[in-house]
């Protein structure tokens, strides 16, 4: 029994150390995501809908974790100049045109970017402001 | 014995509930209204007159003529937007969707959608737009006119529409309009706004019931 007790606080003690000894990098990713949150609603949601649905065959889903990751690094490209063309997601063909979202500074782009890569069914991570930096000198 | 007590009270609770907060049976009458005295059977008899769209003239998807006329015995919903408008009008017609759905069988009603920037809004870039919406048949009709009549009729509809800001961007305001068979407004609803579309989508449930609307062919 009282061996049992113990045993019981110890493992609390462990749970409680765990939980406030977070990675520097995951509470980095939680304040991302949480600010990416509120930027998608401002400034995507209208277009992309409230689960990343899209709509119809005029505004694609951001549920296609392949091309979120095939595209990864020109994301933040995509935002800073809009983007138009022909495009292949979840296996449907869309040719349409988003603005450029110019109005966002690259430290957004970085949070509204780690929200969508890791929401709607996407899980992939962290996309910091120097990644961001870094895509947007390759821009096209 | 004590279960169907509480059950009692819960229905007693839900029904007061409802009963309180329940839509009226018949939807207001919008817009100017002005008393009018006429002469019937050497007797003056005063009636209201209601101010109703008047005759208009535009162009659908199909390129086909729509005018009044083809709205007679019809119950529709209007609304102002363009094709390319960044902000609200995806949000509009993701919301009319639910519209489109729910009454696309029935051939007295109609949605009518008058694009503000006919310049790029061709008919051509019409039909794509309804095609890429994924709407088809002749319930939902996407209208082409003059820049000079659509802003005309807006006024109608109450509804603001604006030539473009500075930024090239046009304003208007995101409203859905509810018109009866005599060409009455008779809601006006924030087509942005989810909850007030299901609410405009219970309102032409109404007033497809009421006698006038019935009657009306
Ligand atoms: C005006 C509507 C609109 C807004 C606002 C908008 N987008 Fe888009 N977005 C589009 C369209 C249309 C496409 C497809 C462009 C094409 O066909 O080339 C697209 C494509 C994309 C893509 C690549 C394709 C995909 O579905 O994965 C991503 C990622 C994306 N948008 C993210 C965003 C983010 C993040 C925001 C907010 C900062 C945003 N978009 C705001 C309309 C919009």
């Amino acid at each position: 029994m009282k061996l049992a007790f113990i045993t019981g606080i110890g493992l609390l003690f462990i749970m409680a150390v765990a939980a406030s000894c977070q990675s520097d990098e995951q509470i980095e990713f939680k304040r991302y995501y949480s600010s990416g949150s509120v930027l998608y609603l401002a400034h995507c949601q209208n277009c992309h809908g409230e689960k990343g649905e899209g709509l119809q065959a005029l505004i694609p889903p951001l549920t296609d974790s392949v091309f979120l990751k095939q595209n990864r690094s020109s994301l933040a490209c995509y935002l800073k100049n809009g983007l138009k063309g022909k495009l292949s997601i979840a296996g449907r063909e869309f040719e349409g045109e988003m603005p450029a979202a110019a109005d966002l500074s690259p430290i957004e782009v970085a949070k509204v970017l780690t929200y969508i890569t890791n929401s709607f069914g996407n899980k992939q991570g962290l996309i910091n402001l120097q990644q961001v930096q870094a895509d947007l000198k390759e821009c096209k | 014995m004590k279960n169907i007590i509480c059950a009692l009270i819960i229905i007693a609770l839900y029904s007061s509930c409802k009963s309180g907060n329940s839509t009226p049976a018949t939807l207001p009458i919008l817009g100017n209204r002005e008393p009018v005295t006429k002469t019937v059977n050497g007797k003056p008899v005063t009636d209201t007159v209601y101010s109703t769209i008047p005759a208009f003239k535009f162009v659908n998807q199909y390129a086909d003529t729509i005018t009044n006329k083809s709205l007679d015995g019809k119950i529709y919903v209007a609304d102002f937007f363009f094709t390319t408008c960044p902000s609200i009008c995806p949000v509009m017609h993701r919301n009319m969707l639910n519209v489109y759905k729910e009454f696309k069988a029935d051939d007295n009603f109609r949605i009518i959608s008058h694009t503000i920037d006919p310049k790029y809004d061709t008919v051509p870039v019409l039909k794509k737009y309804a095609d890429k919406l994924g709407i088809s048949g002749n319930t939902w009709w996407l209208l082409h006119g003059t820049k000079e009549d659509t802003y005309q009729i807006a006024k109608k509809y109450l509804v603001s529409v604006q030539e473009k800001n500075p930024q090239g961007e046009y304003i208007h305001d995101g409203y859905f309009i509810l018109v009866d068979k005599q060409k009455r407004l008779r809601g006006t609803y924030d087509g942005t706004d989810p909850a007030q579309v299901t609410k405009l989508i219970a309102d032409i449930k109404t007033l497809k019931t009421e006698p006038d609307q019935v009657a009306a062919k």
